[in-house]
């Protein structure tokens, strides 16, 4: 058997690991004053020293959004959130100016990546994982900056992007994603404090796994990153982030905005493990995941794939969706969404066929236990255009017990009749035969819950890198303890 | 030694075994047999520990010790294990990974260290020859697709791979052509040894002719009805269950 199979075969070490992220740092933050105004989006720019379009743009957002309204069609429930009693900035003190290398890093900072388990080290450099970690608000160290920019690679955090890559930014930010486009990201768009840039150059195949590591550490302070990958003719890469939160017993917000651009030929992976804090077995606490991702297939036989393995957050809002704007373009959509004791996630997909034989594919697998909603809201669109058009949706809804939902909500456009779309949906429970044949090998209760659950996901955590796909069977183990018996 | 002493076991609340007394003295192989319905897979699945098989009365004891309070999990720490009448598939999870995971679980439970995937993959393709299972479908996810055939096969080589001290074969022989019923045959003599209780539970006593076991009990309705020696098969091959049913044992 290769390694690689093997590694994957490789079942969690589950016993006794709750939320083991849930710890806080204890660091000195730079916090902007609580709620929103126009006052505050211009400390936000200045802080990062952001030239004046920057600031334009933001305002520009934040005038949209005091206008706009809540989004209340998903199926999740919650109490209203005080935007004014947020804060919109936090930034460790120490980090006031960006560290010129990994030892100018403030020690506790490195200790709380440490703890995560963040290939931050350059030993890494051998796994080929190159990683911009985020702490609230700031982007703390890059790695492995000197092999990228070798290959031509730009692999920054935004706010340098703004000010190095100018011209990059301008083109694209807010290209695929509308500042305009729904209440969470045109929040994000005014409020923005850092994220991932990547451009990749014509031609070239990125040397490395690109990653970055969200980390929510200040209370009462809301998370918006802003990602821009752009993967130019005939280029590819692959990129993973990261996502933890301490434990606290408030909700915390995260809205978060990626951008994927794939011109001619270009192809970009992206992969997320997201591991928010889910809040208490009672349901309280946790964090608020309303995300917009969106990659625009703008190129003839580009390719964009998302594969997200969603484990953590009491809230999730979130449909990564694919422009397939270039003929012959592909869009792909691979997800693990488990939601146990009170979370709910409300995600799935959006593929809009522009383009004349696009192809589009959606595998979701939605796992519910405890007292948990589970929805996957997915919507396939065929443009009168796009001759030819092919989409598979295949949906598997597994429940654990009986006070749990799973919920699929598929959205069927099509408008030219060359179309091809086929959907199929499963719902099944986990059965005693299953358990009952595992424990009677001997495998405990919830080491068989996490195999069952982690075979019902096999097609999903295939598509991870293999680096990540151990961590993301962990994690499937984890976040489903104490779901039986 | 396993002991069986009048035992009660109630299933959705309907009384199943009624009162079965059975002991099979440790390295003997003893055989179970009875008609359709008697109770046989009751008594596996009662062995086995599994949930809704509750004990209303009487006691199983494995050398000296009460399963009762044991979960099936525990059991098979302990070193029983049950071939399944029907194997049941676990998508996604493949055969050679499922048996790993079992592996350790059991030695971990036993304060034995793990073994690593390249142990695992060489113990199992040795018990796998003998079975001939092919190595490809040891990479096919548990029992999915597979022939009756060979999920019974693979029953057999799960007995082999963990050793356990009490195996309890539940039809193990149906569904098999002669030559699986041979190889399996063949694979079950091989772990008969003076430290194994084995219980061989069947329909038919063709099997009986490949593994001759020390004794052959009838159960009929819950209970046993007449226990004597191999060649008690051969008579109940000519005049079948019915003469004995409401015999006293
Ligand atoms: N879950 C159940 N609920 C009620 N009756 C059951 C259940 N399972 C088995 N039985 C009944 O118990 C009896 C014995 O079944 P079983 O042990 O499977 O017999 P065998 O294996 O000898 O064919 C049968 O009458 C069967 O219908
Ligand atoms: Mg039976």
């Amino acid at each position: 058997m290769a390694a690689i199979e093997e590694t994957r075969e490789r079942v969690a070490d589950i016993a006794g690991e709750k939320y083991k992220y849930g710890f806080v740092t204890d660091i000195e933050m730079d916090l902007a004053p609580k709620g929103l105004s126009e006052d505050v989006v211009r400390m936000i720019s200045a802080k990062k020293n952001e030239p004046a379009w920057m600031l334009e743009w933001r305002l520009e957002a934040y005038r949209r959004w005091v206008k706009m309204r809540e989004p209340n069609w998903a199926r999740v429930h919650y109490p209203k959130i005080d935007y004014q009693d947020l804060r919109y900035y936090a930034a460790p003190k120490s980090q006031g100016e960006r560290p010129a290398s990994l030892e100018d890093v403030d020690p506790k900072l490195l200790e709380t990546y440490k703890k995560l388990g963040i290939p931050l080290s350059e030993q890494k450099m051998l796994a080929g994982v190159a990683v911009d970690a985020v702490f609230d608000s700031v982007s703390v160290a890059t790695t492995f900056k000197q092999k990228l920019t070798e290959a031509g690679v730009i692999f920054c955090p935004i706010s340098e992007a703004v000010r190095e890559h100018p011209e990059l930014v301008k083109k694209y930010l807010g290209s695929v994603v509308p500042v305009t486009d729904n209440f969470f990201a045109t929040l994000n768009s005014a409020v923005f404090s850092d994220g991932s840039f990547v451009y990749v150059p014509k031609g070239v195949r990125c040397p490395m796994e690109l990653s970055t590591y969200f980390r929510i550490n200040a209370s009462e302070t809301g998370q918006f990153e802003r990602t821009l990958i752009i993967a130019d003719e005939g280029a590819y890469v692959s990129y993973l982030e990261g996502c933890t939160a301490p434990k606290r017993d408030v909700n915390q917000l995260h809205a978060a905005v990626v951008e994927l651009v794939a011109l001619d030929g270009a192809e970009i992976k992206y992969s997320t493990v997201q591991n928010w804090y889910p809040g208490d077995e009672e349901g309280k606490g946790g964090i608020y995941n309303f995300v917009t991702k969106r990659g625009d297939c703008r190129g003839r036989g580009s390719k964009i794939s998302w594969t997200q393995v969603e484990t953590g957050s009491a809230i999730t809002w979130k449909y990564p969706s694919c422009i397939l704007r270039g003929d012959n373009s592909v869009g792909e959509f691979y997800s693990i969404a488990i939601t146990n004791n009170y979370q709910q996630a409300d995600t799935g997909t959006k593929m809009i066929h522009l383009g004349k034989n696009t192809r589009s594919r959606i595998i979701s697998k939605g796992i519910s236990a405890g007292h948990a909603q589970n929805t996957y809201r997915g919507l396939v669109s065929v443009h009168p255009k796009a001759l030819g058009a092919r989409n598979h949706t295949q949906c598997d809804s597994l429940l654990i017990g009986g006070n749990c939902g799973a919920h699929t909500v598929p959205y069927i456009e099509s408008r030219n009749p060359s179309a091809h779309i086929e959907h199929e949906a499963t719902t099944s429970k986990i059965g005693d035969d299953q358990l009952f044949y595992c424990l009677s090998r001997g495998i405990g209760q919830e080491e068989a819950v996490a195999l069952i659950v982690n075979g019902f996901c096999r097609d999903v955590l295939q598509q991870l890198p293999m680096e990540f796909a151990v961590e993301a069977q962990k994690l499937v183990g984890i976040s489903l303890e104490g779901s039986v018996g | 030694m396993l002991e069986i002493q009048d035992l009660h076991v109630r299933v959705d609340g309907k009384e199943i075994l009624k009162g079965l007394t059975l002991s099979v003295p440790t390295g003997e192989v003893h055989a179970v047999m009875g008609p359709n319905g008697s109770g046989k897979s009751t008594l596996s699945y009662t062995l086995a520990g599994r949930e809704g098989y509750e004990i209303v009365s009487g006691k199983i004891l494995f050398n000296g010790e009460d399963l009762a309070p044991l979960s099936s999990d525990a059991r098979a720490a302990r070193g029983v294990f049950l071939a399944m009448q029907y194997p049941v598939e676990i998508p996604g999870v493949t055969t050679i990974n499922f048996l790993k995971t079992a592996l350790n679980a059991q030695r971990r439970a036993r304060n034995e260290s793990e073994l690593d995937a390249l142990r695992v993959l060489k113990l199992v393709r040795e018990k796998a020859k003998a079975l001939n299972v092919p190595e490809e479908m040891l990479r096919r996810a548990l029992n999915v697709g597979f022939s009756g055939g060979e999920k019974k096969r693979l029953e057999v080589l799960q007995m082999s791979l963990f050793e356990p001290k009490l195996a309890v074969l539940d039809e193990t022989d149906s569904g098999l052509d002669i030559d699986a019923l041979r190889m399996i045959a063949e694979s079950v003599n091989a772990m008969r040894g003076p430290s194994r209780t084995m219980l061989v539970i069947t329909h038919y006593q063709r099997l009986l002719t490949y593994i001759v076991p020390n004794r052959i009990h009838v159960l009929a309705s819950g209970r046993i009805v007449k226990s004597g020696g191999p060649e008690l098969a051969l008579v109940l091959e000519e005049k079948g269950y019915e003469h004995l049913i409401g015999e006293p044992a």
